[in-house]
């Protein structure tokens, strides 16, 4: 007789008294290598109110497509790159750990600078394109939201494995907008009119 | 097609997309749960979409002993002096569904102090803070997937939710587990409290024998002579898939 996942609970309004220590905003570093990005984005509710009291977590690949995960030590087809960082990458442990968390601020906003990841594999065996996971915690959620940031101007969208399970209409909800500074922009709405396409995961 | 088909090295490939067990009907909360008015405004309305799990869904991250305070697991250690309150020994194990234990995973706890009190702004509720404690702890489960928090009994509070609303007595507890498709935030009550009847957070999922789960038990085999009342909790996360996905 197996056993059964125990039953989720929101976070709560005080989560920030136990999940302030590990707290990352900034996943770049001396040794990580990759495009830097930053992201900017806002979290909305039903009546198109911020989110002040929420908690967002992010895990996402290296530039090189793998994670920093002890199971897996993929052969990404990717890594297959000749110049010198990517193999010297792929030989020795990342230094990027993928890991990101912050909390909504009192307009719902949150940022990160990371690295935009590379490629990993789908289980159909094709490559993913380059996105990011994204867990979404707050009052009045029983259970996480979990999404995914993909990267605009990227032509791999079109053949992406989860994007294709996601109704044409609603794909924009999950790809950020290039701000005229360069910064990427993705906003989360929770309910209503443009809402986020959230996965059951 | 030869008989050593698939060949070991396909299944080792295949291994990778073993995704994780979705959860058993009715033992997870729906996102909208109308007595729990916060829900209302931020459930979803549109259906979620099904992802079969990939890479980004079976790998996550992972803090090793060196990120960890190792005194961060007693959240009665002295500031100044003790905290106010019932002390409590909260210990039990990390496990997946299929009852193995999950190793060197990241548990972070809050919770508030012996009066009901958070030790955060937005809390205005009129009962006291204690100066000696913060509410606060994270441990690493061990080789067992065992853990192990040394604190208080924390206090009923009430919140708005509705008229006369008391949350009963519960610990939050957050954990990594192995994998981003495992990740679990749940919280910890206590046994006989009178409240949990009326809560609607707790009361979250129609499965009676799922949310008691979130009910810990009294452990007198934990219980310290002349020092703390022991409490067991395990947790239990998404197993492995027995079958690995299929186009």
């Amino acid at each position: 007789m197996s056993l059964q996942a125990t039953t989720s609970q929101t976070v709560g309004p005080y989560f920030q008294i136990g999940l302030a220590r590990f707290y990352v905003d900034d996943l770049t570093g001396p040794g990580v290598s990759g495009e830097t990005i930053e992201i900017v984005a806002r979290v909305f509710d039903g009546n198109g109110q911020p989110v002040p009291d929420g908690v967002i977590e992010i895990w996402q690949a290296d530039a090189t497509g793998k994670y920093a995960h002890p199971e897996f030590l993929q052969e990404s087809k990717n890594i297959q790159e000749t110049d010198g960082q990517a193999e010297e990458q792929g030989r020795g442990q990342s230094v990027f750990r993928g890991f990101g968390r912050v909390p909504t601020q009192a307009d719902g906003s949150f940022r990160f600078k990371t690295i935009k990841p590379g490629r990993v594999e789908a289980p159909d065996g094709t490559l993913q394109a380059p996105h990011i996971a994204v867990s979404v915690f707050a009052r009045g959620l029983l259970r996480r939201l979990v999404t995914r940031i993909y990267f605009p101007d990227e032509a791999s969208n079109v053949e992406d494995f989860a994007l294709k399970l996601v109704e044409a209409g609603r794909r924009h909800t999950l790809i950020a907008k290039r701000m005229p500074d360069g910064r990427l922009e993705w906003n989360v709405v929770l309910q209503g009119k443009d809402e986020t396409v959230f996965f059951d995961c | 097609m030869p008989s050593d088909f698939p060949t070991r090295a396909m299944m080792q490939g295949m291994a990778k997309f073993r995704g994780y067990r979705r959860a058993e009907p009715g033992t997870q909360p729906n996102h909208l749960h109308p007595t729990y008015v916060s829900s209302i405004k931020r459930a979803p309305a549109k259906p979620l979409v099904y992802l079969p799990h990939t890479l980004s869904e079976t790998t996550g991250p992972s803090f090793d002993s060196s990120a960890i305070d190792a005194k961060a697991s007693d959240l009665t250690r002295p500031g100044h002096g003790e905290p106010l309150g019932e002390r409590i020994i909260v210990s039990g194990r990390v496990l997946d569904e299929d009852s193995r234990p999950v190793v060197h995973t990241l548990i972070e706890v809050w919770q508030a102090n012996a009066a009901g009190r958070y030790r955060h702004n937005v809390d205005q509720h009129n009962a006291p803070l204690d100066p000696n404690f913060e509410g606060s702890g994270h441990t690493l489960t061990d080789e067992n997937g065992n853990f192990r928090f040394i604190t208080i009994r924390p206090g009923a509070y009430p919140w708005r939710n509705h008229y006369n609303a008391w949350r009963p007595a519960h610990i939050h507890f957050s954990v990594l587990g192995p994998a981003f498709a495992t990740r679990l935030i749940t919280q910890m009550y206590f046994p006989g409290d009178a409240l949990l009847p009326f809560d609607p957070i707790f009361n979250c999922t129609g499965d009676d024998k799922a949310r008691n789960r979130l009910i810990a038990l009294f452990d007198w085999d934990t219980t310290v002579c002349e020092q703390a009342l022991g409490y067991r909790f395990d947790i239990v996360l998404s197993g492995r898939d027995s079958t690995p996905w299929e186009k």
